[in-house]
């Protein structure tokens, strides 16, 4: 600007004074930058790596230090994990070899029976896993849905008491998991929720109601109130505008407080580990307790590990689009 | 088709007073505008017709029935919001078969009703697009489809050109008006834009401080204005106000001017103002002429070229600006005294402690 300025406006411009090209430094900073965070990335996925490579490992290639790269890959782990098995005697070994020949084994059972050992029935982890989906699932959708409203109400009647109210929800969010979990297990004991699954989905609904409230209000203040006034003139209730005009206008921050609430409830540790034992345990204590029992089975927990982070990747996945705008939480107005 | 009338209306917001009460009838097909400066209870008194905000006290009745703690949806009047609501995740046809919907129309009666309107704003090539893809000027026009096309009693709109540029706001301006006349449905518009206003009203309703400056049609408001406020609001510029003292049938001017006051006001100026006899003066720029024996002097401080005329802006003394209006297109250099006469049949007189104006019986 000052050479355009020393010069006036009627000599010709003969440098570029545009902004849109980039000093070359700036260049090179940004380009450093990039393949930093590339690095930084790598070095935080090279244990979902090994944990991903393990999983297809034999006891064997797990083991071996240093460790392989290059294997042949089996479902050693995931048998290990998802059966239960016995030990079978040499007469019915050959028995099974032969219905093996005549491929009517299934995968699972031709692996054990390499082994030697027959498959008994599913273990407990599919139970397990199954408790997780039940119990994340329905937790996840009841603390969204309930947020949803309180948020709704929140960011638009006059409620009394209303930052009181929200800082008090916040509040429930500062206690650490293990401050209150003597205190819940005493009190599931007595009202009979121990171990069930409804104390669990409403143990998980309440921690994640305070995230979903806050998180949801923040994108329905960026909704313009105009938006349901229009839908009211124009002949709707308060419900049918707040279903037919905020729902889908907050679909993004709905996403992203699903993604969120997912995460918490599925991933969620300590209170499963100290809140159930045997009817509603769910995955991820159960994985830990894999350790404990006799030699431990890497790839078997490996696998495990695996298969827990699928569902989150497809549910993160199939929520995408709506993510990227929402994970900017309502920063940028669609 | 509608009257709509409000009764002593008003609204509190705790202690504040948005709207004081107020009394107003619309008459059927009428084009009332609300006019007056930001915060002065003009849209709060739009959404109270409306239902999207609650009355404190009084009653609004529509086609004489009342509708006072009606739910919004049930009071069959269109609302047009000046950033348009249009809903980014519907076409502009679903945009505009919406409110049809909530009536439970069907499809095909939905759609002939869709095809009109679109015609008659000739927005029919967007009606595949999303609202967020179109221009100010097609989102505008969408949004009066979609309060067109349910045949409301009423329409309200709520500043609907203030975000659009100079250029559209005027095309738009003439286009609502069009629509008015060829629908002839009563409309209830606010604006803070006085050309606006005059443009487009039926009849001005002029706010300020939450309370109604003046009710008529819009030369009544631009040559009688009721009192300080309007006469400075209306018009661009306003109207000139000289403050100055009655003595001896002319008004003698702070800075020792002199006008003789017209005879049909000197019996009702001799009723209204006190002993002191203090008044101020006020003409439109275009009712004063630049003229050698003019009554009234100042020197020049500045001149506008406006086209067809120049603005002139005269320093008559003590700091006093008043804009005269000449048909002069050459400009007149600064400091140049000139003097000026004022047409006795546009003065106007208000009483400067009240503000308001000074009547004569034949203003009524």
């Amino acid at each position: 600007m000052a050479r355009f300025e020393k010069r006036g406006p009627r000599s010709p411009i003969t440098q570029s004074i545009r902004v849109d090209k980039v000093h070359p430094r700036a260049r090179v900073l940004r380009r450093l930058i990039a393949i930093l965070s590339l690095l930084v990335a790598l070095i935080m996925l090279l244990p979902v790596f090994v944990m991903g490579i393990s999983a297809f490992k034999t006891r064997a290639d797990v083991m071996s230090s240093p460790p392989k790269i290059l294997f042949r890959p089996t479902l050693e782990g995931f048998m290990l994990l998802f059966t239960d098995r016995a030990v079978v005697s040499q007469a019915r070994q050959e028995e099974l070899q032969q219905e093996a020949r005549a491929g009517k084994l299934t995968l699972f059972a031709r692996l054990a029976l390499e082994a030697g050992m027959e498959i008994t029935g599913p273990s407990a982890y599919v139970f397990r896993l199954w408790n997780s989906v039940i119990i994340a699932g329905i937790s996840t959708v009841a603390s969204v849905v309930l947020g949803l409203f309180a948020a709704y109400a929140f960011s638009r009647f006059k409620v009394p008491g209303k930052d009181d109210l929200l800082f008090f929800i916040l509040s429930t969010r500062m206690l650490p998991a293990v401050v209150v979990t003597i205190p819940l297990f005493l009190m599931y004991r007595q009202l009979g929720l121990h171990d069930k699954h409804l104390g669990m989905i409403i143990l998980y609904t309440v921690f994640n109601l305070s995230f979903s409230v806050w998180l949801l209000k923040g994108f329905i203040d960026e909704i313009p109130k105009e938006y349901e006034e229009a839908a009211l003139v124009d002949g709707y209730t308060r419900l049918q505008a707040f279903f037919r005009v905020v729902l889908p206008q907050a679909a993004s921050g709905v996403a992203a407080t699903t993604v969120f609430c997912l995460i918490f409830a599925w991933n969620e540790y300590a209170f499963a580990l100290m809140l159930t034992s045997q009817r509603a345990r769910t995955a991820p204590p159960s994985i830990a307790t894999m350790m404990g029992r006799g030699g431990i089975e890497w790839s078997a927990i490996a696998a495990g590990s695996l298969g827990f982070l699928i569902p989150v990747v497809i549910v993160t996945f199939a929520l995408r689009k709506y993510l990227l705008r929402g994970i900017t939480f309502g920063a940028i107005r669609g | 088709m509608a009257t709509i009338e409000l009764q002593k209306v008003e609204k509190k917001f705790g202690e504040l007073h948005a709207v004081k009460p107020l009394d107003l009838t619309i008459g059927d097909g009428e084009f009332v505008v609300l006019l007056g400066p930001s915060g002065c209870g003009k849209t709060t008194t739009l959404r109270m017709i409306s239902g999207l905000e609650t009355v404190t006290g009084g009653r609004i009745l529509l086609n004489g029935s009342e509708v006072t703690w009606k739910h919004p949806s049930e009071r069959d009047m269109a609302f047009v919001f000046q950033f348009y609501a249009l809903y980014s995740h519907l076409s502009v046809r679903q945009n505009i078969a919406f409110p049809l919907q909530a009536q439970g129309m069907k499809r095909e009666a939905v759609d002939k009703r869709v095809n009109e309107v679109v015609e008659i704003l000739r927005i029919r090539p967007l009606l595949r697009q999303r609202p967020g893809k179109l221009s100010g000027g097609d989102q505008q026009r969408v949004a009066l489809a979609r309060a067109l096309v349910r045949r409301p009693a009423a329409f309200l709109m709520d500043e609907p050109l203030g975000a659009l540029d100079a250029e559209l706001r005027e095309s738009m301006r003439a286009e609502i008006k069009n629509l008015h006349l060829a629908q002839h449905a009563t409309t209830v518009y606010v604006t803070h834009d006085q050309i606006e206003a005059m443009a487009m009203g039926d009849r001005i309703v002029v706010m300020s401080e939450a309370e109604v400056q003046q009710v008529g049609t819009p030369v009544e408001v631009y040559n009688n204005p009721a009192n300080l406020f309007v006469a400075r609001f209306i018009g661009s510029p306003g109207m000139n106000l000289v403050k100055g003292r009655l003595s001896g049938g002319a008004v003698r001017t702070a800075a020792g001017g002199s006008y003789e006051v017209p005879a049909p006001w000197r019996q009702p100026l001799a009723e209204c103002l006190d002993a002191q006899g203090e008044l101020t003066l006020g003409f439109r720029p275009e009712a004063a002429r630049v003229t050698p024996d003019g009554s009234l002097a100042g020197e020049v401080y500045a001149s506008e070229m406006h086209g067809g005329h120049t603005v002139l802006h005269v320093n008559i003394g003590a700091g006093e600006i008043v804009h005269i209006r000449s048909d002069r297109q050459s400009a007149y250099p600064m400091g140049t005294a000139v003097r000026f006469a004022v047409d006795p049949e546009m003065a106007r007189f208000f009483n400067p402690r009240t503000g308001a104006a000074v009547r004569r019986e034949a203003d009524g």
